[in-house]
Parts: structure tokens; sequence; C-alpha cells
């Protein structure tokens, strides 16, 4: 098929489309507009469902009920529209929903500022929803990888049936490359035979609940979740790696920030200076293997971000204290430039020798 | 040909956003790689607007120019101001002299004057100012051709838009004749 050339929130939900999506619950919020402005245009063309909801908040509960009712549902969002809809994207997990969640972040706190910025990365790894829950989170760094990663996060969560998470920002959302739409097939999807569809007088009422009194049947939930949190740790891993083979510093960027990392990588080679990169294309689960699999020519790690340090966090849990690790990043909407990556970079390399 | 950075830039409405797609999509017309994008944030109306191009044979890295463009395209004073000072060493800068009347400072770059709009309203529309200047730099810089350009309107222009590729044909020819 031919490429087209698309902004990122709109190859995002045209992807959703093209994924079966049957119903999309949103409300308004910049830099992701273009995902509900395509959808209120696309979706009554292929028999869908399109509803400004009146809040984040009815939306993703909009989203529980749709899921419930066993159709593929998606709603996005930013920032602070992803803070009001923590406490449904609990529930789903709670209900085991299929569902998929984009946050196409911005800066914070509060309302901050609509310019790109990765502060949200506690919010969708750890989440600010309560109880013990998991969600695979995708960081796309191209607007084709968001669309195949779009298209991925319908049968993920209909696989697991637990919502999935797509968290670009800003950058991702409104910049044009050429992408073209590859369905991936994936068709040993499980019967969603536990779906609220109506009995029809023949089989027992489904029940579509997240509420579980008694603590041996909450324990007895969260195992079976956990098993299910162990499957996706083990299945869904991804991440790229870039010029790692010889590296002496490795750098650890993704989506937007990687492809700048890149840029400083190319340039510090230019320079004499064996950089690398590792890329977490999951943020959930996070690649922990490939910190693992580092050469051991490598003598220490910077984690570039656009927030104070979030991703961080997880580098120390995945480096297992076997390399220092440096940070550099901007935040409020700031975007760091591949210069100043290097120079971070030649400052560290430099304070080594 | 290794890799064009290109900055457009003027005032809301005088299509500088299209301009960058137009180019955009010639480049991935002939297989090039691309990316377009825009400068977006609590704008004012009537406020500048600009966006950036990378048309490469490599993979594009970040789509973002920070001092390292390889061309401006400025259409009005305050893009002139602002995105001088970005330009490479050795690169091109393409003033739309209708609305700017001082000269650029840098004498380490190539500086070229179109007076876009008088040109477009010579042939009729001043809409087309845009394509004036986006003809020069296609003329300049060769990044992608013009039939590319022409090209990548039939697509981007729609159906009920089709008799407007003429007249950005010409336009696009007229910005490349003012270079030549």
């Amino acid at each position: 098929m031919a490429k087209i050339l698309m902004k990122g929130n709109e190859a995002i939900a045209e992807a959703a489309i093209r994924a079966g999506c049957d119903c999309f619950f949103g409300y308004p919020i910049t830099p992701q507009n273009e995902v509900p402005e395509y959808m209120a245009k696309h979706m009554p063309k292929t028999g869908g469902v399109f509803v400004q909801a009146e809040s984040e908040v009815a939306a993703i509960n909009m989203v529980y009920g749709a899921a419930g009712a066993g159709f593929r549902v998606m709603t996005s969002t930013s920032s602070p529209g992803m803070a009001l809809k923590q406490e449904g994207i609990s529930y789903l997990v709670g209900a085991e929903l299929p569902s998929v969640i984009v946050n196409i972040s911005r800066g914070g706190p509060g309302l901050g500022s609509i310019q790109p910025s990765q502060s949200d990365y506690f919010q969708v790894t750890r989440g600010g929803g309560n109880g013990d829950y998991r969600i695979v989170v995708f960081a796309p760094s191209s607007i084709q990888e968001a669309v195949d990663l779009t298209i991925k996060s319908f049968d993920i969560a209909d696989y697991y049936r637990n919502p999935v998470i797509l968290l670009g920002d800003g950058m991702i959302g409104q910049m044009m490359e050429p992408v073209e739409f590859n369905l991936s097939g994936k068709t040993n999807l499980p019967k969603k035979d536990w779906a609220t569809t109506g009995t029809n007088g023949e089989r027992k009422p489904n029940i579509i609940n997240s509420l579980a009194l008694a603590s041996e049947d909450l324990e007895r939930h969260n195992y079976k979740l956990q098993k299910k949190y162990d499957e996706m740790e083990e299945k869904e891993v991804m991440h790229e790696t870039y010029k790692m083979d010889d590296a002496e510093i490795v750098l650890v960027a993704y989506g937007t920030t990687s492809r700048i990392t890149k840029n400083a990588i190319d340039s510090l080679r230019e320079n004499g200076i064996k950089a690398g990169l590792i890329r977490p294309i999951t943020l959930w689960p996070f690649p922990n293997k490939a910190f693992e699999e580092i050469p051991k020519t490598a003598k220490s790690i910077l984690v570039v971000e656009m927030s104070m340090g979030q991703m961080i966090d997880d580098v120390k849990i995945a480096n297992e204290g076997r390399l220092p690790i440096h940070f550099y990043g901007r935040a409020g909407g700031m975007i760091p430039s591949p210069e100043e990556i290097a120079n971070k970079a030649k400052e560290i390399v430099g304070g080594a020798k | 040909m290794a890799t064009e950075k290109v900055i457009m830039a003027g005032f809301g409405g005088q299509g500088i956003m299209s301009m960058g797609q137009l180019l955009t999509y010639a480049g991935m017309v002939e297989e090039k790689q691309v990316s377009w994008l825009p400068s977006y944030g609590p704008e004012m109306r009537g406020g500048t607007a600009n966006c950036s191009v990378i048309v490469s044979d490599n993979l594009v890295g970040s789509p973002i120019i920070t001092n390292d463009a390889t061309a401006s395209v400025v259409l009005n004073l305050p893009s002139l101001l602002k995105f001088e000072q970005q330009v490479i060493e050795g690169g091109n800068l393409i003033v739309n002299s209708s609305l700017i009347e001082i000269k650029a400072k840098r004498e380490d770059i190539n500086v070229y004057y179109v007076p876009a709009n008088q040109i477009a309203k010579e042939i009729g529309n001043d809409k087309v100012t845009n394509m004036v200047m986006l003809g020069a730099y296609a003329e300049i810089t060769k990044i992608v051709s013009q039939d590319s350009i022409v090209e990548a309107m039939k697509k981007v222009f729609g159906p009920s838009k089709q008799h407007l590729v003429e007249l950005n044909k010409d336009a696009l020819k007229r910005g490349a004749k003012a270079v030549r």
C-alpha cells in the first residue's frame, strides 16, 4: 500500500478505526484534539460510535460500559485529562475490561502547558489509580510506530482483558510523517463470552464488576491478575538498540527524546566518542534484559528525558548497580537539543578518564 | 544530496503550514525520507506561524531544527528577525521582499529576495504568495522537482479544488524564475 502523509494524532485515530475500534469517547484537550476531531468525522462512516463526553471522568466510564458490552473501545486525552481518568483505569483493570487509552502528554504539574513533555512517566507506569495493577504502556517515537502500536494495542488489550496505554507527546501528536497501515492479523484472540450482551434467557447473566468484599475472593482475583502481569512481562517487552555494540556510554531515552538522542549519538561518534542507545518501546514492562546485555565496553549510562527524571528510576532497577547513572532532562515543554545531550555525554566521558 | 532542513515562517493566513506540507509531500513523492513539524502554542490571531520540514535521503532523526537549518523561507519581518540566525553557514535564506523592506544581516549565507506578494498579484491571486516562495526555494535547493510539487498538489487539494492546480503551478514557475 502506498504511504500517506499524516499528522500523528490523525494517524492514531485512523489506525484505531482500521483495528476495528467500535466506540470512541473523549473530551477535548490540547495537544490531542485531532484524535477526537478525526474520530467524530470518520467513526460514523464505519458504523462506529463517537461521543464527546462532558468530562474525562465521564469518558473513561463510557469506556468501561462499552468495553463491558464487548466492543473495541478507545479514549484519548492529554496529561491533566489522564489524571482525571485514573479511577476509571483502576476499575477497568479490576473488572478486566480491554480498552485502549491514548495520552498525548503535555507539561505539568497541574494545568501546566500545552507543549511536549514526558513528565507522565510515573502516571502511566505506576498509575494514579488504586490497587495492584499493571498496564502495558507503549511509547512510539515515530508516526509509523504510533500506527503499528495503536493497532497492536487493541489486540493486546483483548488478549489479556486489560487496558493498554499509548503514550505520545505533543510532538508525536502534531508532527507529520509518511505512514502505511498494516493490520497485524492476530486471529487467535479469545471470544468475549464474558461480555454483557444480553442473555436471551439462554444463559446466566454475565457480571462486570471490580468489587469483591470477601478477602479470600479478592486475593484470588489479585493472583489471577498477577498471572496476567507476569505473562505480559514475559511476552510483551519491546525495545530498540542503536549503535550499542562497542558503546562506551549508553544513552537511554524513549519517544520523542530518543530521536533527538540518536542525532546526539551520531555527532558524538563523529567526535570519536562511542555512544549507543537503549530505547524502551514498552515503558511497562520495562526492558530490563537490554541492560543485562550492555557490552563490557560501557563505562556509564546517561538517561535523557523531557522531565526532571522519572524513567531514571526504572533504569536504576534494571542496571542493578552495575554502572554509574547520569541524567539530563528538560521540562515544562522545553525540548533538549542534540548539542545539549552530546555536551552532557562529553562531560561524563571526559570526567571518567 | 544529504539532508535539507528548512524552516518556513510567516504570519497566520499566509499558507505557511500548507507550503511546508506540500514540500513534505513532494519529498514523499520522490521516495525521500520526510518529516513536518509545526510550531504550535498559545498563538494569537495574526501572530507568527512556522513549520520545520526535513527532506533527506537518510532516515530522519529529530524532526526539530535547532540552529542547523540549511534554509529559512521567511514571509514577514518578525520571521526574518527570528530565523535568519538559525541558518547554517553557506545555507540559503529566501526573503519575501514584498513585505520585508530591510535586508538580511548575514554575509556567510546566500540571500535571495523574492517580491512574492507582487508576483502573486501579477498572476491574479494574492493567496498563492506561498507557492511563489516555494517555487523559489525548490529552484535554489533542487531538493524536489517542480513536477513533484505539482503531483503533491493534486493529492493534497482534493477533487473539489483541482482547478486551482494550474494557478498554483504558475506561481511555482514564477517563483523559480525570480531566483534564476
